[in-house]
């Protein structure tokens, strides 16, 4: 019994760092793209030829005001990451959510209600994840043509299977038990049981998967910035950063690194989120 | 009761290929703009866009496009790459060989790698450096291999330039192959000297696929001898005066490993799909490569053969660790 | 000169510091069937894997001796402690369903001792699973030693195990509970399995169980626990005439039996409990738990 209350004491104190430092990157990050005109140093799509490849403030030959350097166009990293966080977080926040819903209310009905409904849908999950994802998601951007609202889409109609899967396995076993069955006898109509009992039970895991597709989205919009099918304007983009970046790795590497860290530690942070949101759901934990 | 199953699966393995199909074929031709169009010479007549587009069949509509496409296929006919004139399965056969090289080197160093933390992780069980593998695990399975493909070639291609980080091989080397399977060729044919130079190009893509694999594998496997260890027969075999290592990797690790088995399947495709972006990353000539080139070129039989391939890879891949699955289990073999 | 001889053992919870036995000592002579008798909780099963070096992780050794053929386990570095444990003793398992690799046939897992630990060659190892097979009364032995565990019933798996624990002639023999998680039917077989191969190869048996039915039937002498303690040992023959502790002979009344199934299900009385967890507390206190 003590080991039982030690255990617990032990985990809780690991959960509460996890969750602090990724919270506070996100809400950084957050702050930093609503607040960006205010934050950033510099104007992110302001060139200046004179300026190009300045190094980070604490090499020799770097400028004052550009603290993470410039790049080939004389543009400041810093103020371009900064810039670069609204897309990237308007898509982790948007896209995931949408997928949420979608993929979670498939899965919903696919386990809860079963028969047909989740003949044709478990079929539509094979078909969809036969494709690679990243094979994909060019594919439709080529083909809607680039733009925030088309990344959104692409990730919607991408990644829905992830939600559908899990809530798929998860509303099939929660329907199998008993208080689905009182619920039932007691009058509830069947997408009523659906909604009112089986959908708080799954709550945790949607919310966990939630943070999980943010991170997936973020990384989504970096590949497809990367291979230049991404928004259509000259917004800096951590995606389009790294290209420039690795076209000119060995000249300029700062352009790679500081938006690759970025990316590196919003991803990490996202995945934190769910893992320290899944611990604290846990009803044995709590 | 085999052959029920199996023909089961060969039902829904061609529905859920005759879905691929049609959806790519559907989605590629909602494009805006015509491809020909772009493929021919600025000063080109209406007259040639018109007979190009004929010569493609892009005049029809979409249901009869499918059908011709459909009987092509049954005659291994694939149609013909606008970009470069040649056939698509050719092309497509040409690199599939890279590919194949490079997510199978991937999956054996992410079950060495997985594997090993896996039991490291076990054998230290409760002291700090399991804490600290289990950190460097979590970390490692939210990073996908995009980012680790750039990492990489920070790293060791720019910090510590030991190793290649572009193309399947240096360019000046003359190459004796017959096969596209450089990697296995060089070694049959004992040239030693350019099996090297090949492994040196292909570690960095192959790493940057397997990590997230990797990590993946030390989670699941770890849990799951975790699970193992505390069972009766464990602890019978400690009696007998067997020590630590003989009971983790003897005793334990060959039932922790079956359920582990079929996630690793699935994520195995997942890490195929991966090639897509690392193979650009690293301007490796593989399949990916050239779906992304396909694309932007709007090339829609070459995209239509790629996305097939892939989809009967998939698919191949599952009915494999299905399979390996009934074997390895004693109790589904004999029922 | 006693073959097992426990001291002064105490174990515990190595999170909180709780303790699980305290302060046990007991002695088995070579050849003897010595019976540990209790509740569940009390900590007879923790004696036998204490002697065997199973112990849970959780769990530590906070004092004591446990010496086995002349020599004391805890003093011994652990692989010295695991080949030494590993001649001289066995163990039979509580749950036949769970104590055999499913992934690997009978045979190997009857023979793996001979070959890995004791250098003996595969087919003399053979032979002697194939005899110790025929002793525990199944049919076609070269049959079962291909087979899986998942092929077998309950009760073949356990004559296995017990076949299994004789294979290197072990001096001890610590019976975990061997016929709780068995069938009634099968459970006298069981045990009149053990006791007959016990008398015939003539090795010591420690033999956990909270049936003291099983007791008078098996055991020559017997240790009765509670909460880590030991309240009372004596031969079997004492025992059963005429117990020293009031807990013992509340145990005792507390058999049910067939003459008066109603009357004789009579529970250990509450006086008697508080007295046993004021001892408790008692020596608790003064060992500062």
């Amino acid at each position: 019994m003590a080991d039982l209350t030690d255990g617990r004491g032990a985990v809780k104190r690991r959960i509460g760092t996890r969750l602090w430092l990724a919270g506070g990157w996100l809400t950084l990050l957050l702050l930093a793209a609503v607040f960006a005109p205010l934050v950033a140093p510099q104007d992110p799509l302001a060139q200046d030829l004179f300026l190009t490849r300045l190094p980070p403030f604490w090499e020799k030959g770097a400028e004052a005001g550009y603290w993470l350097g410039t790049d080939s166009l004389g543009r400041d990293v810093l103020s371009r990451i900064i810039y670069g966080a609204r897309l990237a977080l308007v898509v982790a926040l948007v896209a995931g959510s949408i997928t949420c819903i979608i993929g979670s209310a498939l899965g919903l009905m696919a386990g809860f209600l079963r028969g047909w409904v989740d003949l044709v849908i478990s079929r539509l999950i094979d078909i969809w994840m036969a494709f690679p994802p990243v094979l994909f998601s060019i594919l439709l951007i080529a083909v809607i043509g680039p733009g925030l609202h088309s990344i959104i889409l692409a990730i919607v109609i991408i990644d829905w299977t992830r939600f559908a899967r899990v809530i798929r396995a998860e509303a099939m076993a929660q329907g199998a038990m008993d208080y689905v069955a009182s619920a039932q006898v007691a009058g509830r109509g069947r997408i009523g049981t659906m909604l009112r009992e089986i959908l708080p039970n799954v709550l945790p895991t949607i919310v966990v998967l939630l943070t999980l597709e943010m991170g997936i989205a973020v990384i989504v919009e970096a590949i497809l910035s990367f291979v230049n099918l991404s928004i259509s304007t000259d917004d800096p983009t951590w995606g389009g950063m790294i290209a420039e970046g690795r076209a000119s790795v060995y000249q300029a590497w700062w352009v790679l690194v500081f938006p690759l860290i970025t990316l590196f530690l919003t991803v990490l942070a996202f995945s934190q989120l769910g893992e320290g949101l899944k611990d604290r759901f846990d009803p044995v934990l709590r | 009761m085999f052959w029920q199953k199996l023909i089961a699966r060969i039902g829904t393995t061609a529905v859920t290929l005759i879905g691929v199909a049609v959806i790519v074929f559907v989605v590629i031709r909602v494009v805006p703009g015509n491809p020909v169009a772009m493929m021919l010479p600025p000063g080109a007549t209406e007259a040639d866009v018109a007979r190009l587009t004929a010569l493609y069949g892009l005049d029809k509509s979409i249901p009869a496009q499918f059908l011709i496409w459909v009987q092509g296929v049954l005659h291994g006919d694939f149609g013909t790459s606008i970009t470069t004139r040649q056939p698509v399965l050719d092309l497509v056969l040409g690199r599939l060989p890279a590919t194949l090289e490079l997510s199978i080197m991937a999956l054996v160093m992410a079950v060495a790698i997985g594997g090993t933390a896996a039991l490291t992780g076990t054998r230290l069980r409760g002291t700090r450096a399991e804490g600290a593998i289990d950190v460097a695990n979590g970390m490692a399975l939210s990073v996908p291999d995009f980012l680790w493909g750039l990492a990489l070639i920070l790293l060791f291609g720019v910090l510590m330039p030991v190793f290649h980080i572009s193309g399947r091989v240096t360019p000046s080397l003359e190459l004796p192959f017959t096969t596209g399977f450089y990697l296995f060729e060089s070694l049959f044919r004992l040239r030693f000297d350019l099996w090297a130079d090949i492994v040196s190009h292909m570690l960095m893509p192959a790493l940057a696929l397997a990590i997230p694999l990797a990590a993946i594998i030390g989670q699941l496997l770890k849990q799951s001898l975790k699970e193992t260890m505390h069972l009766d027969y464990v602890t019978l075999s400690r009696t007998k005066g067997y020590g630590e290592n003989h009971v983790i990797t003897r005793e334990a690790l060959p039932n922790a490993i079956l359920p582990t088995l079929t996630l690793v399947g699935v994520q195995f495709t997942f890490l195929i799909g991966g090639t897509v972006i690392v193979e650009r990353l690293f301007s490796y000539e593989g399949l990916g490569n050239m779906a992304i080139d396909a694309v932007i070129n709007r090339d829609l039989p070459l995209i239509q053969g790629i996305v097939i391939l892939f989809a009967v890879i998939f698919t191949a891949v599952n009915l494999v660790v299905d399979l390996l699955y009934t074997v390895l289990n004693p109790r589904l073999r004999h029922g | 000169m006693s073959f097992l001889s426990v001291k002064n053992l105490t174990l515990r919870l190595r999170d909180n510091r709780a303790p699980l036995l305290r302060d046990v000592s007991l002695e088995v002579s070579a050849g003897e069937v010595h019976g540990l008798v209790g509740e569940s909780g009390a900590g007879k099963s923790m004696i036998g894997k204490a002697v065997l070096g199973i112990l849970p992780r959780a769990v530590e050794i906070a004092g004591g001796e446990i010496w086995l053929d002349g020599v004391d386990l805890l003093a011994l570095p652990p692989a010295a402690r695991r080949k030494r444990v590993g001649g001289l003793a066995a163990l039979i398992p509580q749950d036949p369903l769970t104590a055999l690799n499913p992934s690997r046939r009978i045979g190997p897992q009857i023979t793996d001792r001979l070959v890995d630990i004791l250098g003996w060659k595969r087919a003399e190892a053979e032979a002697r699973a194939l005899d110790l097979l025929g002793e525990v009364q199944i049919n076609d032995p070269a049959r079962v030693m291909r087979q899986y565990p998942h092929e077998l019933s309950g009760g073949m798996r356990q004559r296995i195990l017990i076949a299994s624990a004789f294979a290197a002639e072990p001096k001890l023999i610590v019976a975990d509970e061997p016929t709780t998680a068995l069938d009634v039917t099968v459970q006298k077989q069981i045990l009149r399995l053990i006791a007959g191969m016990q008398a015939r190869h003539g090795t010591a048996l420690l033999f956990v169980t909270h049936d003291l039915g099983v007791v008078s039937k098996v055991c020559q002498s017997l240790s009765v626990l509670y909460a880590g303690r030991i309240l009372e040992q004596s031969t079997v023959r004492d025992f059963f005439a005429a117990p020293s502790h009031p807990y013992s002979a509340a145990l005792l009344g507390a058999t049910p039996k067939y003459t008066d199934p109603e009357g004789s299900l009579t529970p250990v009385p509450e006086a008697i409990i508080a007295g046993l967890r004021a001892e408790i507390a008692a020596y608790d206190e003064a060992h500062h738990g």
